[in-house]
C-alpha cells in the first residue's frame, strides 16, 4: 500500500480538501466512473429501503441501541473481554495504531508467518496495518477483490465498501493482466473475479494466520461478526489455525437481539441487498473446528476523546454502511482520494477531523453544501450536517486562539464586521446604502460579471445581480408614507 | 391573520421583488402584512461558517423582534430553517435555557410562504396566473430540513396557463451552500453545471425555486451563458394574476 495521509498521527497537516478536489474534479474519467457507480447504487438502496414499511422505526431503533450503548461503552467493553475470555479468545486493549500494529505483529511472529491473510477492514487502513507488518517483513494479503486491486495497483481505497469504485473494469482487467500470472483476461466482471479466485485460493489454503475487522461485537455472548458479499471473510475466518480481529470499541453492541436491527439496517443500505451473502459469526474457539487460536484487539486511537465530546460522539454510531457516500453529491463529484483519509465522503468529514483533531484536518468540515442528504439516508440517523456545523466552530474557535497571521484572515475580518453591522438596524441599512455605491466599479447591465479577492470564487461561472437600486425595506417605508398621504389627501 | 414578514437580508437587499410579491400576495389573500423594521440577518451565514458565538447575538436579536408574533412568513426556506431547526440547538450549545425557551415557543409559528400557504391556510389555488413553461426546484432546506415536501409543487399546478415540466435529478443539490460555493469553488460550480444542464433540458423559460440564494447560484450560471432562462422567487409568480404579471 502508498502511504495513506491519516493513517497515523502526525504533526503536518492533512492537504486541503480544496487542492485535492480540485485535481479530482479534472479528471473526466474518474467523475464518470464515480457518477456511474453512486448513481445505480443509491437507486437500487433507495428501491430495498423503500419496500420496508418500519424502515424509520427501525432507523431510530438504531439510533437509540447505539447511543445507549455509546453511554455505558465502559460496562459494556468489559461484558466483551470477559465473554470472549470465557469462550477461550483472548483480549488485548490498543491505546493507539501503534500499540495494535506491534500486538499483531508480535502474534503473528510466534507463529512464525511471512505472509497474513485479510479480511477488508476499514480499522485495519486505519492502522496502517499493511505497511507495519511489512516492516516486520510480513506481507498482508488482501482477499477481498476490491481490496486486492487497489493493493495490487499500489493505491489507496476511496470508498469505504468498494474500495476500488474510482476504477472502471477496463482499467482492473490491465491491472490483472500487468500483475496477476493470467495470459489472457476480457474485462467481463466474472472472469476478472476468477482471475483473482485463482489468486488467492492458494493463499486460503496455505496461510496460517488471518486478519480481520469487525461489524459488530456482542457484549453478551462474546460473539465476533463480519458481514460481506464475496466468501472471502468467510475463508479467512474459517480455513487458518489463528484469527486476530481487530475493532474500534464503538463496534461493540449490547445484546444478541440488537442483530435484528442492524442486520436489517446495514445491508440495505450498503449494498442494497435484503440480507447479505456472507454473515460470519464467531464465539471464542472451538476445539476441531476453524481457528485454534483467537485474538480480539480492542483499539481506540482517538475514540474516546470523540465519545467525550456530547454533539461530536454521534460519529461513533456509524456502521460503516456507505450510504452517505453514495447520495452526497459532493463524493459523486471528487470521489475519496480528496478527503486524504481512510473514512472519506460525509462520514469521514465529521469523523476524521475528530479522530485526528481539527488542527490536522480543518478543511473536511467544510467538504458538504450541507444538502442534507446524509442524514435522511443514515440508517443510525447521525446528523452529519449538525456535525459539521459543530465541527466547523472548533475550527474557527481554534482559528482565533491562533497566532495574528490566522486570525487575520479577511474571512474572519469579513464576518466580524458584518456580525457588527447586522447587531444593529442603523449600521445595516447603512451598509446597504455602501453596497450600492461599492459595487458601482464592477456592475454592468445590472449585473455583476467579476468579483475579486476572495469572492472572485463566485464569478468564475457565474454572474450575480447588483444590489438593486431600492431595497425591500425603503419600499415599504415608501409605500407607508404614500398610504399615509392618500389618507390625509381624502376628507 | 396578522403577519409578521421576515424578509431575511439576502432578499431585502439582493432581491427586494420576492418581498414585494410576498406582500402583494398574503394582502390580495386577505391577510394583514406588518413589517418588523429592527429586523436584520438571522445568523445562518455565520453560525452555517462556523462563527457560532458571532451568531448568538443576532438570534438573540431575531427572538426579541419576532417574538410576539401571531405568525412569522419568510420567502426563504433557508433561514427558516435556520429559525426552526438550528436556533433550538444554538441554545443548547452554549447552555442558554432562557434563550431555548424563547426559541422553543417561537419556532413553530415561523413558516416558509409556500408551507405556510398550503399546511397552515390550506390554500393550493392562490388566484394566480403565469401563462409561462415552468421548472421547479425544490431547494435542500425547504425539502430535507422544513419538509415541505410537495407544497410548491400544488400551489404552482394551480397557477393558471402555467405550463409545469419535471426537472430530472431534482432533488439533488445546486451546490450553493452558503460560502461553500466560495471555499469550494470549483466542487460547487461541478454540481451546479449538472443542475443547469438538467434546467436546460427541460426546454422551460422559467426555473423556480423557494430560496433565493440557490436561484442566485442557478441564475447566475444561466445569465452567464446568456441561457435565456429566467429565475423569479415562487412568490413573484404566485403574486402573478391576470390583470398583472409580476414578472
Amino acid at each position: 500500500m502508498t502511504d495513506v495521509p491519516g493513517t497515523t498521527r502526525k504533526r503536518q497537516p492533512l492537504p486541503t480538501f480544496q487542492s485535492s478536489a480540485r485535481v479530482a474534479l479534472n479528471n473526466t474519467q474518474l467523475r464518470h466512473n464515480l457518477h456511474k457507480a453512486t448513481s445505480t447504487i443509491r437507486e437500487k438502496r433507495r428501491r430495498a429501503v423503500e419496500e420496508m414499511p418500519d424502515w424509520q422505526e427501525l432507523r431510530e431503533a438504531g439510533r437509540v441501541i447505539k447511543e445507549q450503548t455509546m453511554l455505558h461503552l465502559d460496562h459494556y467493553l468489559v461484558e466483551l473481554e470477559t465473554a470472549v475470555q470465557r469462550a477461550g479468545g483472548q483480549v488485548h486493549w490498543a491505546r493507539d495504531a501503534e500499540e495494535a500494529n506491534a500486538l499483531i505483529a508480535q502474534i503473528a511472529e510466534q507463529h512464525h508467518a511471512r505472509e497474513v491473510i485479510k479480511v477488508k477492514s476499514l480499522t485495519t487502513d486505519e492502522l496502517g496495518l499493511n505497511r507495519a507488518l511489512a516492516e516486520h517483513g510480513i506481507s498482508a494479503i488482501e482477499t477481498d477483490l476490491a481490496e486486492l486491486i487497489i493493493q495490487l495497483a499500489g493505491e489507496s481505497s476511496s470508498h469505504i465498501l468498494v474500495p476500488a469504485i474510482h476504477k472502471n473494469r477496463a482499467e482492473i482487467r490491465e491491472l490483472f493482466l500487468r500483475t496477476l500470472d493470467v495470459q489472457q483476461l476480457s474485462d467481463e466482471p466474472g472472469e476478472l473475479a476468477n482471475a483473482a479466485r485463482a489468486h488467492l485460493r492458494k493463499k486460503f489454503l496455505s496461510t496460517p494466520v488471518a486478519v480481520s475487522g469487525a461489524n459488530f461485537a456482542v457484549a453478551e455472548t462474546g460473539t465476533v461478526c463480519v458481514v460481506e458479499s464475496e466468501g472471502n471473510g468467510r475463508m479467512c475466518v474459517t480455513l487458518p489455525k489463528v484469527l486476530i480481529s481487530v475493532m474500534g470499541i464503538e463496534k461493540v453492541i449490547p445484546a444478541w437481539q440488537d442483530f435484528e436491527v442492524f442486520l436489517q439496517l446495514l445491508p440495505r443500505s450498503s449494498t442494497a441487498e435484503r440480507m447479505n451473502p456472507y454473515t460470519s459469526l464467531w464465539t471464542g474457539v472451538r476445539a476441531g473446528d476453524g481457528p485454534q487460536e483467537f485474538h480480539l484487539v480492542l483499539l481506540d486511537n482517538g475514540r474516546t476523546q470523540v465519545l467525550a465530546d456530547a454533539v461530536g460522539r454521534q460519529a461513533l454510531h456509524c456502521i460503516r454502511c456507505s450510504a452517505c457516500l453514495n447520495i452526497c453529491p459532493v463524493y459523486e463529484r471528487t470521489g475519496g482520494h480528496a478527503y486524504n483519509s481512510v473514512y472519506p465522503g460525509p462520514i469521514g468529514a465529521i469523523l476524521t477531523p475528530q479522530l485526528l483533531g481539527v488542527e490536522q484536518a480543518g478543511t473536511l468540515p467544510y467538504a458538504s453544501s450541507l444538502c442534507g442528504a446524509c442524514y435522511e439516508v443514515c440508517p443510525v440517523k447521525i446528523n452529519i450536517p449538525q456535525v459539521l456545523i459543530y465541527l466547523r466552530g472548533r475550527v474557527v474557535r481554534q482559528q482565533q486562539r491562533g497566532r495574528l497571521r490566522e486570525r487575520a484572515n479577511p474571512e474572519w475580518l469579513a464576518l466580524r464586521w458584518l456580525a457588527r453591522t447586522f447587531a444593529s438596524r442603523t449600521r445595516y441599512e447603512r451598509a446597504q446604502r455602501l453596497a450600492r455605491l461599492g459595487q458601482l466599479p464592477f456592475t454592468r447591465g445590472g449585473m455583476i460579471e467579476k468579483l475579486p479577492g476572495e469572492l472572485s470564487g463566485w464569478t468564475i461561472l457565474r454572474d450575480l445581480p447588483a444590489v438593486p437600486a431600492q431595497s425591500f425595506r425603503e419600499w415599504w417605508r415608501e409605500r407607508a408614507q404614500t398610504t399615509q398621504t392618500q389618507k390625509e389627501e381624502q376628507p | 391573520m396578522r403577519v409578521a414578514l421576515f424578509i431575511t437580508c439576502f432578499n431585502d437587499t439582493l432581491f427586494p421583488q420576492a418581498g414585494r410579491a410576498t406582500v402583494q400576495l398574503l394582502e390580495r389573500l386577505g391577510h394583514t402584512v406588518e413589517f418588523p423594521e429592527e429586523q436584520t440577518c438571522c445568523g445562518q451565514m455565520h453560525f452555517n461558517t462556523g462563527y457560532q458565538r458571532e451568531a448568538l447575538p443576532l438570534i438573540r436579536r431575531f427572538v426579541q423582534v419576532f417574538g410576539q408574533a401571531e405568525v412569522v412568513v419568510a420567502p426563504s426556506a433557508s433561514c427558516v430553517g435556520m429559525v426552526r431547526e438550528v436556533y433550538p440547538l444554538a441554545a443548547q450549545w452554549f447552555g442558554d435555557q432562557e434563550l431555548l425557551a424563547e426559541v422553543e415557543a417561537l419556532a413553530p409559528r415561523v413558516y416558509e410562504l409556500s408551507e405556510f400557504l398550503v399546511h397552515r391556510l390550506g390554500l393550493e389555488d392562490v388566484g394566480a396566473y403565469y401563462p409561462h413553461r415552468v421548472t421547479y426546484h425544490p431547494t435542500c432546506h425547504s425539502l430535507r430540513f422544513l419538509h415541505v415536501g410537495d407544497a410548491p409543487l400544488r400551489l404552482l399546478r394551480a397557477v393558471r396557463g402555467l405550463d409545469l415540466v419535471e426537472l430530472p435529478a431534482a432533488e439533488e443539490c445546486c451546490g450553493f451552500g452558503g460560502t461553500f460555493a466560495v471555499k469550494n469553488a470549483d466542487t460547487s460550480l461541478d454540481m451546479l453545471s449538472d443542475k443547469v444542464r438538467h434546467v436546460l433540458s427541460t426546454g422551460a423559460e422559467v426555473c423556480v425555486a423557494a430560496d433565493n440564494s440557490c436561484l442566485m447560484q442557478i441564475g447566475g450560471a444561466l445569465h452567464r451563458q446568456r441561457a435565456g432562462v429566467r429565475t423569479p422567487h415562487l412568490a413573484e409568480i404566485l403574486a402573478s394574476t391576470e390583470e398583472e404579471a409580476f414578472v
